[in-house]
């Protein structure tokens, strides 16, 4: 990776104001690293930074990535949540980088649940 | 915790959770007195007394605390480990500074690891905040501050991924010119992960 000077953020700037222009409007998906004490214990900066990449070489501006605190799974960490607009907003757990690769292509970008990583519904129970 | 620089973002999202605007992360190194030391500072809502008193103490915490958690007390494990202690100052309304000191040579101070990616993590979770980190080895510092990013960007959000790049890189690149990465840290692309 070479070095990268002022110029080349200024060079970013240019290009990504041509680029806001042609777009309104919020978000078409949304992704949550969760990034509690458990969290980032268990991995979940490579998670994070694998979503980034993700994105990054999709050259999608319609994604959003942000983190939140301990989902009270510690057990199942590193999550993530990914909401897709209009849509009921889908738990991963027990991720790792190529997880997350994979979820970013088939739910993110292809819109297909990936059923393998996701939280079962129903799973949380509180029967003893 | 794997290396220092995940104690770093551990403790800095509790300054998030304290409402914090501003951090301020300082890493020095000063070989001849065998001293790493860690310091963050926030401008976060703070801690009274008698709660800065147990924040080391994981069995006293209580629910009301939870946005202290299990965090410091691991961080001040890994530096008694390693010779070092952690001590914790804080003023309600002020801010909090959390500072861990270790034995660099010490064979259980665990490596630095990926401080760049720690930086991004936090201006992924928090895009306006404004972050200043520093690191000195010997007479050698490497100096960043978001607020210099925001100048030349402006309006293009900091979270925005080519941004985020760019500040990851720099800071890799200041950092390795420096000399401060460990000899066992490895960077990036690897889905290494215990």
């Amino acid at each position: 990776m070479g070095k990268l000077s002022i110029e080349d953020l200024r060079r970013i700037k240019e290009r990504e104001m041509a680029r806001m222009s042609l777009r309104e409007g919020d978000h078409r998906a949304k992704i949550t690293v969760h990034m509690g004490t458990c969290g980032i214990a268990s991995g979940a900066r490579k998670i994070l930074e694998a979503f980034l990449e993700a994105v990054q070489a999709s050259g999608t501006t319609e994604v959003l990535i942000t983190q939140s605190g301990c989902a009270g799974l510690c057990n199942r960490e590193p999550m993530a949540t990914v909401e897709i607009r209009g849509e009921a907003p889908v738990k991963y757990v027990d991720l790792d980088p190529d997880k997350a690769r994979r979820i970013f292509q088939e739910h993110v970008m292809g819109g297909k649940v990936v059923e393998d990583y996701a939280l079962g519904r129903g799973s949380e129970t509180t029967a003893g | 915790m794997e290396d220092l620089s995940l104690h770093i973002l551990d403790v800095a999202e509790n300054s998030l959770r304290a409402g914090a605007r501003w951090i301020r992360i300082s890493i020095r190194e000063v070989l001849e007195q065998d001293l790493l030391e860690l310091t963050i500072e926030d401008d976060g809502k703070g801690m009274p007394p008698d709660l800065v008193r147990k924040v080391l103490d994981p069995f006293t915490t209580t629910k009301e605390d939870r946005r202290i958690g299990l965090g410091l007390p691991l961080l001040a494990d890994a530096a008694r480990e390693a010779g070092g202690e952690v001590t914790v100052e804080s003023k309600p309304d002020k801010g909090t500074r959390i500072r861990a000191t270790f034995r660099h040579g010490h064979i259980d101070r665990k490596p630095l690891g990926d401080v760049a990616s720690t930086v991004v993590s936090l201006l992924v979770a928090c895009p306006d905040l404004e972050l200043e980190f520093e690191h000195r080895r010997g007479e050698e510092a490497f100096r960043f501050d978001t607020r210099e990013v925001r100048r030349e960007i402006h309006p293009i959000p900091v979270n925005h991924p080519e941004v985020l790049h760019w500040i990851r890189s720099t800071i890799r690149g200041g950092l390795s010119r420096i000399g401060a990465v460990d000899k066992e840290t490895t960077h990036g692309g690897g889905s290494r992960e215990g």
